[in-house]
């Protein structure tokens, strides 16, 4: 058995992002002896936060916090890879509200510090697989959404959660032209949006989100295609229906509502079988796509019954 | 043109052609902390794509530009650019067969077989290498007539080109309609100058025949 699909317990994660967290530091600290060299770009404005080792962290080497920086796809901010890190540094998140709609006892309007600040922030390293068949492993730092979206009370009628990125095209040059229909909507079903895995991230090694990273907050669903995990949310609504999500609604014979990692469902114009990791240079080999991106054990029986090749 | 500038102007305009290269080697091989980014087996497999692009109509622009600026000695700087966009395709190809599928037969055969946009690829590649073989001054001779005819695949092939990223691009369509948008001015133009062509050659064999009715 290889041994990317194994999953260790949280106590040699928190290890693990223990020693990532130093070296991580070490380099921020050759980063701040450089910076007045620099132009204040990029992470000026990342904050170190309060952080507890959390549960599901893989055991795979994290990528770098140049990689996670720098190769991101948030077309808010351009449909290049590097585009987000070059046009999201004065992106302002604060203040930042989220609303809270739809099927719950208790909607409203939101200031960023409440929504966090009932939750324990932990670190989770996650991999990462993008429907573009390219992966990372991410060491996030967030708070089970389940633990979030049950503050607000969702109602019996509460079948799924519709989340939606914010709309400022002054802020976001990508919202100026028309790739995608903007405002960017994901969904998810509600025992997806409850089960422990799914994360409302707020940071990644132990800082908060860089803007390209989806600053302040934003969605990680670690066993389905990165896209459906939503980036700087300012709305979240419970529905009765299913809601419709952006790649979905621009190209629905490519994208699916569930978008499950899945290595036996091609995208109709390339291979899912396998993936390239970032991050191992010019001559590394890509690797097999594990179902579920090697969350079967937690997730395989949200989808018992459900024909994966028609619900892509 | 006398021939030592000719010589000149070749030799400029082949280390011209050689700087996107330049630029690649530097940043794979991380000279000074140049780099290709997070992804650089992608970051090198579409590069090289794009300026097979970039080489195929800039060889094709040749023709237009003689007709336009009526400087003739442009075609000598043909055979050149197109084998510079040839160079480029054949590194795209063995960048992709090689550091992304890492020369796993089963997989590229299937990536061709499977993947439209793939198969269009492979074609233009595979009619680009008669071109290549035949670009000598010897093939020409050797050719005559057929060569040019040959040679007509070129427009084959950079429809082919464009629409092979066209489909490859997962949304984001601006800039292979961009391409697209240039090689249908290049068409465009071609065609402007054979009509007119036709019509002058129309009023020509006109005025003979009233000509010889009058007389």
């Amino acid at each position: 058995m290889r041994q990317s699909n194994r999953i260790k317990s949280w106590e040699i994660t928190s290890e693990r992002n223990y020693l990532n967290r130093r070296s991580f530091l070490a380099s921020m600290g050759l980063a701040a002896a450089g910076a007045s060299l620099l132009p204040a770009v990029g992470n000026a404005a990342v904050r170190e936060l309060e952080t507890v080792p959390g549960a599901y962290s893989s055991e795979e080497a994290a990528n770098s916090w140049e990689d996670i920086t720098t190769y991101n796809n948030f077309y808010e901010f351009g449909t290049g890879k590097e585009d987000p890190y070059q046009n999201a540094q004065d992106f302002v998140t604060e203040p930042w509200t989220v609303e809270i709609a739809g099927e719950c006892a208790k909607p409203g309007d939101f200031a960023y510090q409440d929504i966090i600040a009932p939750h324990t922030l932990e670190d989770r390293v996650y991999r990462l697989r993008c429907v573009e068949a390219w992966s990372m492993v991410v060491p996030w730092v967030g708070f089970p959404l389940g633990d979030l979206l049950n503050r607000f009370e969702p109602s019996s009628n509460a079948k799924f959660v519709r989340f939606e990125t914010l709309y400022d095209p002054r802020q976001m040059p990508g919202q100026q032209r028309g790739v995608l229909d903007w405002p960017y909507v994901e969904g998810l079903t509600m025992e997806e949006a409850m089960h422990p895995l799914t994360l409302m991230a707020v940071g990644i090694y132990g800082k908060t989100l860089p803007n390209q990273n989806g600053a302040p907050l934003r969605l990680v669903v670690p066993w389905k295609y990165g896209f459906k995990s939503i980036k700087s949310i300012v709305k979240i609504e419970f529905t009765r229906r299913q809601p419709r999500n952006s790649w979905n609604i621009s190209a629905p014979q490519e994208y699916g509502f569930y978008a499950n990692v899945n290595p036996t469902v091609d995208h109709p114009r390339w291979s899912q079988a396998r993936e390239r990791r970032i991050g191992q240079g010019l001559f590394a080999p890509k690797q097999a796509t594990v179902m579920f991106n090697g969350y079967a054990e937690e997730v395989a029986h949200l989808y018992s019954g459900l024909d994966l090749r028609k619900n892509f | 043109m006398k021939k030592g500038t000719l010589r000149a102007l070749k030799v400029a305009v082949f280390l011209l052609c050689l700087l996107p290269l330049t630029k690649l080697a530097l940043e794979a091989f991380g000279v000074r902390g140049m780099d290709l980014g997070a992804n650089p087996v992608e970051e090198l497999i579409h590069r090289n794509g794009k300026w097979a692009l970039n080489f195929l109509l800039i060889t094709l622009a040749v023709t237009p530009l003689r007709r336009i600026t009526g400087w003739n000695q442009a075609i000598r700087f043909r055979r050149m650019l197109g084998l510079f966009a040839f160079f480029h395709v054949m590194l795209h190809f063995f960048m992709y067969a090689g550091l992304d599928q890492g020369f796993a037969i089963g997989y590229i055969v299937e990536d061709i077989i499977e993947r439209p946009y793939i198969t269009l690829g492979i074609t233009a590649l595979l009619l680009l290498i008669p071109l290549a073989v035949t670009s000598t001054n010897a093939m020409m001779r050797r050719l005559g007539r057929r060569w040019q005819k040959l040679h007509r695949l070129v427009y084959v092939i950079a429809v082919l080109g464009v629409w092979h990223f066209y489909w490859q691009v997962k949304q984001d369509t601006l800039e292979p309609l961009i391409y697209a948008g240039i090689l249908a001015l290049l068409f465009g133009i071609r065609i402007y100058y054979y009509l007119k062509r036709k019509r002058k050659m129309s009023a020509l064999t006109m005025d003979e025949s009233i000509r010889r009715e009058t007389a």
